[in-house]
């Protein structure tokens, strides 16, 4: 499944999108959980019992601020989560 | 076998009862309902307000708890249903519930009391995409609600006289505050009421289909959840998806709670 977890308003859009199919065999070892510097993920048993990552449900209303350390003005090229996630699992919408 | 669904929304619970009945010479299990829904205001303790709407279910279906194979929850509220043998997310219960109902559906417009989403649907039933709005009420059954309040109508006439509007007038406000007092503004402006019912429900419809748009709108599309009790909104949505129908169930406020009970009977098989 692809859960987008986030909110569109005034600013923009801010969506964090995770493909929770590659976090069943995770290749990666659970890496978005330690390579977040505001611990944004964790892992939840989904409604099919599998074990996949989800975004921390008090991040979700505040994605744009909560992430703005790691895109700083000026661009970006990474993003730990991204890098970390070698699967592939995890994408923004901005 | 009966099993049963509930949906904790913020505003009202859902019961669902459904008997599973073999259908002589047909191959596989056909599925009833045995008995409808039940609302509740919510200003109860949850798990209270769950078992008197549960209780009440059962007398009407006549049904004993020992009947009851499985009780499935979801909702925002699931977690509080101390009585209920599991639970599932709104995702995968609504997605369910609409394919049962509508087999070729493959996208799911669930607008609620507090909340709206879109949920890409498989063949089996199965939520293979979604995305909500975690911030902005203003997509969603209730903020419609209170503007319909304000112009003294019931969400129903609301609804009807919106389709009476032939105006499109834009609201800019993403957040609920500010859309109201655009509303109060077009009021002040003696803006007749249909173009501004019309303009709410055109707003609260473009909210959702930006959500929409991130899953990918395929059709055939279903709208389930309250707003689809209004004619307006129904037909807000559509413009605003850019799709020849938008498919709705009977009974749209219970088709999460549907979907529960089908995947719980589901699971005991
Ligand atoms: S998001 Fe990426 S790193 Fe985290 S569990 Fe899923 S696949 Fe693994
Ligand atoms: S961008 Fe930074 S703060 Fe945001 S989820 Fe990724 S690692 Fe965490």
């Amino acid at each position: 499944m692809i859960a987008n977890y986030g909110y569109k308003d005034g600013s923009g859009e801010y969506y964090i999108s995770i493909d929770t199919d590659n976090c069943i065999d995770c290749a990666a070892g659970r890496a978005c959980l330690t390579a977040c510097p505001k611990e944004m993920f964790e892992i939840i048993t989904d409604d099919y019992d599998d074990e996949v990552a989800c975004v921390k449900k008090n991040f979700t209303r505040t994605l744009a601020f909560d992430c703005a350390d790691c895109k700083p003005a000026g661009g970006y090229t990474t993003l730990p989560c991204i890098s970390a996630c070698t699967p592939g699992a995890i994408k923004h919408s901005w | 076998m009966i099993t049963a669904g509930i949906d904790m929304g913020s505003r009202s619970i859902k019961v669902v009862l459904l008997e599973e009945i073999k259908v002589d010479g047909a191959p596989q299990l056909k599925y009833a309902v045995k008995k409808a829904h039940v609302m509740l205001p919510g200003e109860m303790d949850a798990d209270e307000a769950a078992e008197k709407a549960y209780d009440e279910a059962l007398k009407a279906a006549g049904v004993t708890r020992d009947d009851i194979k499985a009780v499935f929850v979801t909702g925002a509220g699931r977690s509080q249903v101390k009585f209920a043998t599991e639970g599932v997310t709104e995702m995968t219960a609504g997605a369910r519930g609409a394919n049962y109902m509508f087999p070729q559906v493959r996208t799911v417009v669930d607008v609620g009391a507090e909340e709206g989403r879109g949920v890409k649907v498989d063949a089996d039933g199965k939520a293979i995409d979604f995305a909500g709005n975690e911030k902005c009420a203003a997509g969603a059954g209730s903020f419609a609600e209170a503007m319909s309040r304000a112009l003294q109508m019931s969400l129903k006439e609301f609804g009807e006289a919106s389709l009476r509007s032939d105006k499109t007038i834009p609201m800019n406000a993403q957040c609920t505050v500010f859309a109201e007092s655009e509303v109060v503004s077009l009021i002040h402006a003696s803006t007749p009421s249909q173009d501004i019912a019309k303009a709410v429900l055109d707003a609260v419809a473009s909210r959702i289909c930006a959500m929409v748009r991130r899953v990918g709108i395929e059709e055939s599309v279903a709208l389930i959840g309250g707003m689809a009790h209004s004619v307006g909104f129904v037909a807000s949505l559509k413009k605003a998806l850019d799709v020849q129908d938008v498919l709705l169930p009977e009974m749209p406020e219970s088709i999460s709670a549907l979907g529960c009970a089908l995947i719980a009977a589901e699971r005991q098989q």
